[in-house]
């Protein structure tokens, strides 16, 4: 039993079948991954598993429990983390209220009316927060306006706000999409770092087979909204059935 | 000092201390000069400058924290005004019970009309919101007549309750007290030339704007405050970091409603009196440009914003044509009358045009309001006049760095 089952999902939008039966299951401190050709329903996959979208038919069920009809907020107070493809930060904000934000989630819930309390009498979530940041080499720009910074260090910074909550999965979409390949390999790094440090389990999808072959466990290729094939990396790289998908049957992976 | 950092206790000495000279630094100009015109340290100037001083620091709260911008919130003050005048009529001319009750019944309805209107968001909440105020505008001029007293509007009269303050004697109405002490005393002070006035009125209104002054800087600094700015910035990370951002707007919608009241009990304290003019689209419309005259999302915006424009409309409205007359009576009959007519329409009953072009100018230029202007001339002053951007200043963080290797 997996930390994360998707059992016979599908999703129809008009007459479009972006999710025929998918069947999923994400094994606890394992990286999955989900790759696919355009439109084969990878982010209409991951949306049905945040909250954004409901499923027509199947179930999703995350450590035991269902997740359908439960709002984002509420999934992610379960303890799943999202990860966008282009960064979702707050951008007025300062990277360590960026920081403080999550710390507060975690610690208080979806809504707590802390308007008399102090931001400097915080001194574990502070703390928290910091040793977050300085884990991934952010903490010298604290006090920077976080739409200020690069992409390279927007996308940090978005992890780093996931994993202070530290949550049972982290799900990223398209993490190093638009990246420049030093932004890539930087990110990469840190992805492998947090796997090999922490108890927690990611799912990735992801276009860039660079990304996906050094980082999962286990892959699953989707092919218009069902799942082609699960294996491990190595046998994903020699199967006819994915290059026939990705690249069509004369060409050479 | 009170859970204040060092820089937000000297900003909120400073305050205390303009307040409390208010009825001097309005009072430039001596008594009987031509420019006497332009002296606002008049108690009714006064209290207007703290009250609407209030309602913008208030409706900032909303507008500036969150970016929710309504478009109805002159609602509230009347709402505010009613309440108190009914506390008035029914139980004393004290004006605690006035306000508080101002309060409470704003925050029950700013919060049914909150829970509705932050079902959308954008031009669509701005939208119900004034429809709300309309509706409240409307209904007390028909159905809420028996409340509101319709068209005359909402007055004090001999035959009322009041059953606190005991039998009425003599046949004038009582006037608004704290206490005992009369709302409309004052004490004049000739000095210099000038006719200083204290009056309580204004005290009372500027120890409550000091007070709810104080409290918008601390939700500014609490979690809260960064949770509100939060939603401005971006809705859909707040969602996914486990946050429900519903809630927390609706609690600012609330607080500032809740303002708004106090505001309004104010006005009432100030006046016992009460219309559903107060309630007008064009209310609500005055908020919104005094806060972002003054500065959306600072602190000292809005109040600034508040005075400035009861400044120009007490003062520029009172500038008539005899007055201009009186200016330009040196010049040749002919140009004279050219000047006075263009002079004219920027005043009297044109102040509206001096607000406009003010306006215009401040947002052109200045997009950060009042507060920004201030800003640049501080910077002016410490670092010179040389022509100066953003690629003039010293940016440590910004140079291209050697890409970190993950440890």
């Amino acid at each position: 039993m997996g930390i994360l089952e998707v059992k016979g999902v599908g999703k129809r939008f008009g007459g479009l079948q972006a999710l025929g039966d998918v069947n999923l299951s994400v094994q606890e401190n394992t990286v999955h991954a989900i790759i696919g050709p355009n439109g084969a329903g990878k982010s209409t996959l991951l949306n049905c598993l945040v909250g954004k979208l409901i499923p027509d038919t199947g179930s999703v069920m995350f450590n035991g429990n269902s997740v359908l009809g439960r709002k984002p907020h509420e999934i992610n107070q379960m303890g799943i983390s999202r990860v966008f493809q282009t960064p979702e930060i707050f951008g007025d904000l300062t990277v360590m209220e960026n920081m403080m934000i999550p710390c507060f989630a975690k610690r208080d819930g979806s809504f707590r009316l802390h308007a008399v309390e102090k931001m400097e009498n915080e001194r574990d979530l502070i703390a928290k927060a910091e040793a977050m940041l300085d884990d991934v080499g952010m903490l010298e720009k604290r006090d920077m306006i976080a739409s200020s910074m690069s992409r390279g260090d927007k996308r940090r910074l978005e992890i780093a706000m996931c994993l202070v909550q530290e949550p049972k999965l982290l799900l990223l979409d398209e993490p190093t999409a638009g990246m420049a390949r030093a932004d890539t390999n930087n990110t990469i790094a840190l992805l492998k770092e947090i796997k090999e440090k922490r108890d927690i389990t990611i799912a990735i999808i992801e276009h860039d087979m660079h990304v996906v072959f050094s980082l999962a466990d286990r892959i699953t290729v989707l092919a218009q909204g069902t799942p082609l094939v699960e294996d491990t990396p190595d046998n994903i790289k020699g199967n006819p059935k994915v290059k026939e998908a990705y690249l069509g049957e004369t060409q050479q992976v | 000092m009170l859970g204040l950092n060092k820089k937000d206790t000297t900003f909120l000495l400073i305050v205390i201390a303009l307040t409390i000279a208010t009825p001097i630094i309005l009072q430039p100009f001596a008594e009987g000069s031509e420019l006497a015109q332009f002296n606002g340290g008049y108690p009714d100037l006064m209290q207007k400058i703290a009250i609407f001083g209030i309602f913008a620091v208030g409706f900032n709260i909303l507008f500036g924290l969150t970016g929710y911008l309504s478009f109805g919130h002159a609602a509230f003050l009347g709402i505010g005004s009613y309440a108190a005048v009914w506390m008035m009529k029914l139980l004393t001319m004290n004006v605690i019970p006035a306000i508080l009750l101002a309060m409470i019944v704003s925050g029950l309805f700013a919060a049914a009309i909150g829970y509705v209107s932050l079902r959308r968001s954008g031009i669509y909440f701005s939208i119900l919101t004034l429809a709300f105020a309309q509706m409240s505008y409307k209904m007390a001029y028909s159905v809420l007549t028996p409340l509101t007293n319709g068209e005359t509007g909402l007055q004090l009269s001999l035959d009322d309750p009041r059953i606190l303050d005991g039998a009425m004697e003599g046949t004038s109405l009582p006037v608004t007290n704290i206490f005992g002490i009369a709302m409309n005393s004052s004490y004049k002070l000739e000095a210099l030339g000038r006719v200083f006035t204290f009056n309580v009125g204004f005290y009372f209104c500027a120890l409550i704007a000091i007070i709810a002054f104080y409290v918008a800087i601390r939700l500014f600094r609490s979690p809260f405050g960064m949770m509100l700015r939060a939603v401005k910035s971006n809705q859909q990370r707040m969602t996914y970091t486990g946050l429900d951002p519903k809630p927390y707007t609706l609690a600012a919608f609330v607080i500032s409603g809740m303002y708004a009241g106090l505001a309004g009990g104010l006005l009432a304290a100030m006046d016992p009196l009460a219309g559903a003019d107060r309630m007008l689209w064009t209310a609500s419309g005055e908020v919104v440009i005094m806060t972002i005259l003054g500065g959306a999302g600072t602190l000292m915006g809005p109040v600034l914003g508040a005075g400035v424009i009861k400044y120009l409309e007490n003062i520029f409205s009172k500038i008539n044509e005899t007055v201009l007359h009186g200016w330009f009576h040196w010049l040749p009959d002919g140009i004279e009358d050219v000047v006075i007519w263009v002079f004219a329409r920027f005043t009297g009953e044109g102040w509206h045009l001096t607000l406009g072009v003010t306006f215009m100018l401040v947002v052109t230029f200045l997009p950060g309001g009042l507060v920004e202007g201030l800003k640049r001339i501080s910077t002016r002053i410490k670092h010179g006049s040389q022509k100066r951007d953003k690629y003039d200043d010293p940016d440590p963080e910004h140079r291209p760095e050697a890409s970190k290797h993950v440890a």
